[in-house]
């Protein structure tokens, strides 16, 4: 049991390890604001969302793993939020690039 | 290597992961870009946090993502208002009432 | 060498790398961001060490309240984003040559540190239990060295009273001259009415929890600063007059209540900032609880700056 546990969470850890890595080469490499947003997203989301689930089998406590999914949830809300006014500021600015 | 190190490992690697983003805030050429760093190390720490909390078996530090978290959010709407180009400002003594 | 030490090491190395890179960036508004990233980074150092509550106090002091007085500061000189100014190179050789000198003792004093540093922390920690907390950091702060907590809050009050007087003669009693936004619009008006319960509860949490593990009020006082300035900002509140009687309130509480339970000790415990055995710490919770208040808003109107228009008659 506990080795399918800890094989759940090498393999989602790693997963959202992976997204961040993603994440890092789009916000280097794509060519414009918007589009670099649109990677960042991706780590809030799948990043961290799958790190806190792979988190969740090790995590002895109910208050801890509801601490775990209360923080992400928390900073995929307000990703979200800051990723509109991102957006909104770069339209506003009139720049294209 | 124990569940305990992968934690450590892969905490290490997202850390690397957001540090090689931070070079954005470098050549971002305008300063929304620069903001996009912000929201990185904003759910990037998260992660970072999380995975030390559970591979070190600390909860407390989880109460560290959950200020980090907020802090991010709460510094990319500030830094958002004083980012070049943003004609969203204005001190709050030009208001009529 | 161990993985633990070569994730320390690259810690290290992240550090001085992003403190390089703050120093030779090229405009303000970079520095601070990268300053603020610093800030967090040394969060992370600090829980790498184990020591919790200063890492909350840095995410919160270091990373957040310390790069928002950068950003105004930088607002309003102006000119957030124009290259630095040249300096000349007399001045900064001198400067060099200062950092160098502290970093050189710096250097010195970590290297000859005793093999077993001299500490208290036995002698607090076999202490605890008389106080009633389990947090051994507010056991130090609020029982063993009450009377620089006491004298910490009231220099922040002092500290935001030096930052009125900057205001010009007539404005003084007025509203700070807070940059908000002018057209706040529907997304950053939703932003700061979902997140500011959701900061007080935390904030409240941060507090409660600060008696038995990391925490306290100065991080849960951050937090309520941080919020109200987001209502501030996104137009959902005015800046309050400095003026305000029920705003000058808040600011003592704290320190007040401190300052009454400490000369409070004379009567009814062996002296001052004494407890008497028993309700140490219901005591202890209320001078924290008040304290959290008058940090918030000391914080939040820190960051407001002074005040520049005139008050309302």
């Amino acid at each position: 049991m506990r080795l399918a546990l800890d094989i759940i969470t090498v393999v989602l850890v790693s997963a959202g390890g992976f997204f961040f890595m993603a994440g890092t080469i789009g916000l280097l490499r794509f060519p414009d604001t918007l589009t670099r947003l649109h990677a960042l997203t991706k780590v809030d989301n799948l990043g961290l969302g799958l790190i806190v689930f792979g988190l969740l089998p090790q995590v002895e406590s109910r208050l801890g793993a509801l601490k775990l999914i209360v923080i992400w949830l928390l900073v995929q809300m307000s990703g979200a939020i800051v990723s509109q006014l991102i957006a909104q500021a770069v339209r506003r600015s009139g720049r294209q690039t | 290597m124990t569940i305990t190190d992968f934690l450590l490992v892969a905490a290490a690697f997202v850390l690397l992961m957001v540090a090689i983003g931070l070079a954005r805030i470098l050549y971002g050429p305008a300063d929304v870009d620069r903001i996009l760093s912000v929201q990185l190390i904003g759910s990037g720490g998260v992660a970072v946090l999380l995975l030390l909390s559970v591979g070190m078996n600390v909860p407390p530090i989880m109460d560290v993502a959950l200020m980090l978290g907020l802090l991010a959010t709460f510094l990319s709407v500030t830094f958002l208002r004083d980012a070049a180009n943003s004609s969203s400002v204005s001190p709050s003594t030009t208001e009529e009432r | 060498m161990t993985l633990v030490f070569a994730c320390e090491v690259v810690l290290a190395g992240l550090l001085v790398a992003i403190a390089t890179w703050t120093i030779v960036a090229r405009t303000a508004f970079a520095a601070i961001v990268l300053f603020m990233v610093y800030g967090l980074l040394l969060a992370i150092v600090w829980v790498a060490l184990s020591a919790v509550d200063v890492a909350l106090t840095e995410a919160a002091i270091g990373g957040g309240v310390t790069s928002m007085l950068l950003m105004g500061a930088a607002t309003r000189l102006r000119a957030p984003t124009t290259p630095v100014a040249d300096v000349g190179l007399p001045l900064r050789i001198a400067a060099g040559l200062l950092c160098a000198l502290v970093t050189v003792v710096l250097g010195a004093v970590v290297f000859f540190l005793p093999d077993v540093a001299p500490t208290l922390a036995p002698v607090a920690k076999d202490n605890l239990a008389a106080s009633g907390l389990g947090n051994p950091v507010a056991a130090v702060l609020f029982v063993f060295r009450a009377l620089d907590t006491l004298l910490e809050k009231v220099v922040l009050l002092l500290a935001l009273v030096g930052v009125w007087s900057l205001a010009s003669d007539e404005a003084w009693g007025g509203v700070p001259g807070l940059p908000v936004y002018a057209r706040p619009g529907r997304i950053l008006v939703f932003l700061a009415q979902i997140l500011p319960p959701i900061g007080i509860i935390v904030g409240i949490y941060m507090f409660w929890a600060g008696a038995s593990q990391p925490g306290g009020a100065f991080q849960g006082g951050t937090i309520l600063a941080a919020v109200w300035l987001l209502t501030m900002m996104a137009r959902l509140q005015d800046v309050p007059a400095i003026n305000a009687r029920w705003l000058r309130l808040l600011l003592v509480v704290g320190p007040t209540a401190f300052l009454a339970i400490g000369l409070a000790g004379f009567f009814i415990a062996d002296s001052f900032l004494a407890y008497p055995p028993g309700i140490a710490k219901p005591l202890i919770i209320v001078v924290e609880a008040t304290l959290t208040l008058s940090i918030g808003v000391t914080l939040a109107l820190l960051v407001a700056g002074p005040p520049e228009r005139l008050p309302q008659r």
